[in-house]
Order: C-alpha cells, then structure tokens, then sequence
C-alpha cells in the first residue's frame, strides 16, 4: 500500500530521530566500559563527565530510542493491517511533543544539568526541564494511541465483527495500554514530588515513595520495550525465515500478550529487596509475581521455535523428520531479500535466552542480596533490553527505512555481520560483568578512575576485578563494531535513491494452528482485572512507605549546600573538612 | 492447544512451580530473608561500632556524600554484628564484598542486615548506588582479626 507524503514524513522523522540519538547512547556505552576498566582515569573525556555520559547511554538509549520507534512501529502495523489511514494532524502533534520533550531532556543531559542517570532518585536532583521534557514525550507516544488507533481500531471491529483483529495490531494496542498504566506511578512521581522539588517549591520529599513510584513504572516499562520486539517475532519472522512461513499458534500469542497485560504490573518490588520501609511479605509476594510474567516467555520460546520448525520443514521435505537437522537450515546470514531479518532475530534469541536465565536470578528474592547494584544487573540487562529489543528494533529500523524510500537494503552483507558481532560482543562482555558482579563489582561507579579501585595506590585497591572489567571492555568495543557496521548500511540506505510510489509491503505469518478463543476478544475485562491487581497489589508498600521516611531539606540537593555535581569536591577534601570542625 | 503446546505450558508451569517453592522454602524455612523495614529505629546522625558483648556487635553505619562513617571497623573473627544502615543526604548502597550483605542507604529510614564473620579479613564496603561525582570514592573497610590462640 502507498504511505501518504505527510504520514511518511512523520514516520521519516521517527525513525532518523531515534537512530541519530543512538548514535551519541553506543558512543557513551563504549566510554563507560573503558572508563570502568581503567582505560580512562579521568573524571570527563572532551568536556562530558562520566556520570553524564552514563544518563545519556540510558536514557535516550532505554527510554528516547524504545519509545519513539515503538510509536513509529505502532503507526506502520496499525496503517498497513487494517488499512485505515492515519490523520496527520494526530501524527504531527504527537511527533512534535516527543521532539520538543527530547530536546530538553536532552538539553539538559548535555548541559550537564542533569547529572541523575536513567533512575533519577531524589534527592538526587536535575533541572527541572529533564523532567518535564521526559513527561512530554511520554504524553506525544501517546497521543497517536488515543486519536489514532483507538478510533481505527473500534471502527475496524464495528466494519468486521466477526473477524479477528490482526495479531500485529492486537500485539501493538495492548502494549500501549500497558504504557498507558505504567506511566500513571511515573506522572505521580514527576508532577507531586520531583518538578516541585527541582522549582524549589517544595523542600522536603520521601525518598521511599519516590523509589516505589519509579519501579512501579521501571519494571513493566521492560515489557513495553519487549511488546513490540515479540509481535515481530510471531508476525514477521515466520514469514521471511523461508518466505511462506506460518505462525504455530495464533492463540499462544495472543494468549501471551494478555498475560503480559496482567502480570507485568504486581513485580515492581523485586527492583527494592534490600531497601527498608518495605514489609519483606509484600516483597516475596511480588518476586512470586514476577516468576509468573516468565510464563508469557516460555510461551513465545515455543512459539518461536515450533514455528521455525514447522516453516523450514513444509520448505525442505529433506529434514522433515530430523529432530535438529532443520535448525542447519535456518538462514543465519542469508542477504537474499528480506531474509537479512532473520540474523537480527535469531542473533537477539541467543541473547535473550542468557538474559531470561540471569533475570530469573535477579527476581529470585533472596538470591539478589548477592547480585544486588553489582555488574551482574548491567550484564543481564544487555542480553535482554541490549540483545533481543535492541536487535530487533534495529532490524525493524532498517526494514521500513528501506520500505518508506522504496529501495532495497544497501550494504545488506555489513547488515547481516552486524548482529553476530553484536552478539559476539555482548557475549563476552556479559560473562564479564556477570563473574565480576557475582564478586561484588559495583554496577554505576567509574572504577577505573584515579583514587578509585583499580588505582593500585588507593587504599580500596581490587585487582580481582580488573581481569573481568577488562573483558568487559573487549565485549563493549566488539559491540560497537557491529553497531558501525549496522550504521554503515543504514546510513547507505537513507542516502539511496527513494522510488516516489514506494509500495509498503510488511512480512506477516498466516497461523497454522488458528483457535478461535473468544475470551481473548474483549480487552476491557483483562484491562479492569490487570488495573485491579496492580492498584491491589501496590496499596500495601505504599502505604508502608508513606508512614515514616519523609527527608527534610536534604544537603544534597538544596540552596545553601548546592547539589555537587555543579561544584565538584573531591571526597577527601571533604573528608578533611570534617576532621578539622571534630 | 496441541499435544506439544499443552506439554510445553505443563513444563513451564512446573519449573516455575519448583523454583518458587524453593524460594519460599530458603525465605521461610532457612530464614535467608531479606532486608525488612525497621520501625523501632530512628535515622541516626553519627555512625559508631557498640560491643555488647564479646562477640556481639552493633554498627551504627552512616553513608555521606562520600564517605561511610565509620570509615574502618575493626571486630574479632567470629562476631555477630548488627548492622544498622542510613543515609544522611542522597541515596547511596553497600556491598560488603565477600558476604551477601546487601543493603540500599535511604534517607529517612534504616535498613538492617545481621551477618557473622568468621574467616578474618579485610572486607571492602563499596557505595554501590550512584550519589554524585565523588561516587567512585565511596569506600570503607571492615577488618576482621584473627582470634588469639590464647582466647581458644
């Protein structure tokens, strides 16, 4: 179908302003594992400090580059599948708002003024227009979601009412209801404590409650970014791993998606274990919970694989009965038409299947006391949200690039490389961290630096570390080579030649088992229930956090005793200063 | 759901079932809990060590802008220490590496582990929650002696 010339604009802008980003967070991401292995021992390399490099690796590359191609991706599966078009008015008016948003955070993270990294805990404190920018894109992905899709989507079952949504479709609606929820702790947070608190019109704060309300967002946010990365895994994969592919089971997927809704919400305090204020009995309740948010997973590792199964072996009648022969078969590296695709996938499985291990650990209650803040976390988050979402959405990047301009992929044998080193990459810098952590390596600290661990002169010297960082540098800068190659061939795709009727054409599996389950239909009753159980299960810590634990004017943040960031001060000065006032 | 699917879910559900019970079990049953909030303890602005006995310890620890106070602590091999934890500015974290004492520093509220140490050393406590630029800084020690032949 052809993609009006202001609707493509929009999804051009989407695309290009996401991936440029990304470009300063893979840069950041490199600095960080150099400066932790001591390659660097300064505090700041060409005027951006460590700490700021750090918010800005998270940030845009979790929250600005997720967010706005997710949005750029609802547009595309909502416009193509039920064949609706999109009102460019809503289109602009959300693009805008998330542009405008991510030009003040992002003010404020290159300014140095908002030195808070990706978790911004108070009394940790930033300019007020990083919030205020993070609220606004927020409230810009969302704008297509109520004025767009919500429409199309109730016009679409009035028109086919007897029909079943597309599982595309279905898939992106309920991952921005999941946003949709999420983000309700996240205003909380920003508009009663943190903006008030940043314009000064508040001095005190409870720093309990604010970390209650960020992960009662930062959790569940991990599905947001996952949501879209499966829909590409039941809907297109299937279809270009041989061309004619079939999906397994419709119902699995759709079944999945529901029990994303419902359980990624009651986890949120498996990111708190060792913090007090918290009852331990609601903490055990919640790492139950987030065992159950592993089924949904389960379910898609089936799914995935029995329909890889089952598509190559209707392909080739020769491994037919094979029990592992039909895997030889899957096209790894093939640059023959869409089948590029499938190294991002399975590249992104590989790494996924680590990072569900290692995030099972984490959840597992008790067992995070030892891997708690250590290296660990970052390890398995890069085979999770750094592997299979990032992976992903690269993939899908480049896809509809090339579909908006009407061109094939350019460079597409760099683009098939650039997953496996990707992987490569992230493999070694995983077993890196994940040994290291397991010792105790702290996780958010420059532990190269001069005076810090790995100076053999400071009292704090750790050379059991240093060996495991160091591979953690290895890992990070193979990494970033398949990220340039990936770079290489989007770059020569965006600089091609564009067709002036493109023809938009998106890979989607027909079902091979295709249930009718009726219960699946209706949201509105998964919608109330996953509402209730997380208003259910979040009233006990909340109230737990908001009996004790109000911080009042904290030295850390307030006008008489600045915030440091803004006037560095080394700590033994200030060490000195309060030996000589003893 | 075909047969494979329906196998598939059974798996699942009791791998899931398992490790659940064993989580409960080790929470519960071994009592490897973790930290739990602490109501009858006020946040205190002085950190210091108190011997209550001669193998029993309490440490008041206290995390600043960037440093623990106290910054050393020195405790005979084989004492039980309560550890007592809070913030007197921003939110900071400990590690004590070499054990799985592993708390977050909250303004406002204390957090409590209890720990033995028995195999004498010097154990680092690392700040392990990004507080400001000195982060990196952030460290102290704990050292535990080696029991004289005389007390055994």
């Amino acid at each position: 179908m052809r993609v009006p010339g202001s609707i493509k604009t929009v999804l051009y802008i989407e695309i290009l302003l996401p991936m440029l980003l990304l470009v300063f967070g893979v840069y950041h991401g490199l600095l960080q594992v150099l400066y932790r292995a001591g390659f660097m021992k300064e505090l700041s390399f060409l005027r951006i400090e460590y700490y700021q490099g750090l918010t800005l690796h998270a940030v845009i590359n979790a929250i600005v580059f997720t967010t706005v191609l997710i949005v750029a991706f609802g547009n595309l599966m909502f416009l193509y599948h039920l064949k609706k078009p999109l009102r460019p008015a809503v289109q602009w008016t959300g693009a805008i708002l998330m542009v405008v948003g991510t030009l003040m955070a992002a003010w404020a993270m290159f300014t140095g003024k908002a030195n808070v990294l990706y978790t911004f805990y108070p009394p940790l404190l930033a300019h007020w227009s990083f919030y205020l920018g993070a609220a606004l894109l927020a409230v810009g992905s969302l704008v297509p979601f109520f004025f767009d899709w919500i429409p199309n989507y109730i016009s679409w079952k009035r028109e086919n009412p007897d029909k079943k949504v597309p599982l595309a479709v279905y898939g992106v609606f309920i991952n921005h209801i999941l946003w949709l929820i999420m983000l309700v702790p996240l205003v909380i947070e920003i508009f009663f404590q943190l903006l008030p608190l940043s314009l000064g019109l508040v001095s005190e704060i409870n720093p309990s409650l604010a970390r209650t309300l960020f992960w009662a967002f930062g959790h569940p946010v991990v599905y947001f970014w996952l949501l879209p990365a499966y829909v590409m895994l039941y809907t297109v994969l299937p279809k270009v791993v041989t061309g004619e592919g079939k999906l397994y089971s419709d119902g699995a997927a759709r079944l999945a998606f529901i029990l994303f809704l419902i359980f990624s919400f009651p986890v949120g305090l498996h990111h708190q274990y060792t913090e007090p204020s918290i009852t331990d009995s609601y903490k055990l309740i919640h790492a139950i919970f987030t065992f159950g948010v592993a089924v949904p997973s389960f379910i898609t590792a089936f799914t995935v694989a029995s329909s890889l199964e089952y598509s190559i072996k209707s392909k080739y009648p020769e491994v037919r009965d094979s029990l592992f022969a039909w895997w030889k078969k899957i096209p790894y590296a093939s640059t023959e038409g869409d089948k590029w695709l499938v190294s991002y996938f399975m590249a992104g499985l590989f790494l996924f299947l680590i990072g569900g291990i290692t995030g099972i650990v984490n959840a597992s209650y008790n067992m995070n006391n030892v891997v708690h803040n250590t290296a660990w976390v970052p390890a398995h988050f890069h085979t999770t949200v750094g592997g299979l979402v990032t992976l992903v959405f690269l993939g899908m990047a480049l896809y509809f690039l090339a579909q908006l301009k009407g061109t094939e992929v350019k460079a597409k044998g760099l683009a098939v490389a650039a997953p496996w080193l990707w992987l490569v990459g992230m493999v070694i810098f995983n077993v890196g961290y994940s040994i290291a952590g397991l010792m105790g390596y702290p996780r958010r600290t420059q532990t190269g630096a001069t005076g810090s661990y790995f100076d053999p002169s400071s009292p704090y010297y750790m050379p059991d570390w240093h060996f495991y960082a160091v591979l953690g540098a290895i890992g990070g800068v193979i990494a970033t080579l398949g990220f340039v190659l990936y770079l290489v061939s989007f770059v020569s795709t965006l600089f091609a030649p564009a067709k002036e009727n493109a023809e938009l054409y998106i890979p989607s599996a027909e079902p091979y088992h295709d249930e009718k389950m009726p219960s699946l239909q209706k949201l509105t009753p998964w919608v109330a229930f996953s509402v209730i159980l997380f208003v259910v299960s979040y009233i006990p810590p909340l109230y737990d956090v908001t009996k004790r634990g109000v911080f009042f004017d904290s030295p850390g943040y307030n006008d008489k005793s600045p915030i440091p960031i803004t006037k560095p001060q080394s700590a033994r000065d200030e060490r000195k200063e309060t030996a000589e006032a003893k | 759901m075909d047969r494979a699917e329906k196998f598939a879910l059974k798996v699942t559900l009791v791998l899931l079932g398992v490790f659940t019970g064993l989580l409960v079990y080790a929470a519960k049953g071994l009592n490897i809990d973790v930290p739990t909030c602490i109501t009858d303890v006020e946040p205190f602005t002085e950190g210091k060590l108190i011997q209550h006995a001669e193998d029993r310890y309490e440490l008041h620890l206290l995390a600043k802008m960037w440093y623990f106070e106290p910054g050393e602590i020195e405790i005979p091999a084989g004492s039980v220490v309560d550890i007592y934890l809070t913030s007197a500015d921003v939110i900071h974290g400990i590690k004590i590496v070499g054990t799985n004492v592993n708390l977050m520093a909250i303004p406002g509220a204390v957090a409590y582990a209890r720990y033995k140490f028995d195999k004498p050393g010097e154990y680092l406590i690392v700040c392990h929650e990004y507080c400001g630029i000195g982060h990196q800084n952030m460290a102290g020690k704990l050292i535990v002696k080696p029991t004289t032949t005389a007390r055994r």
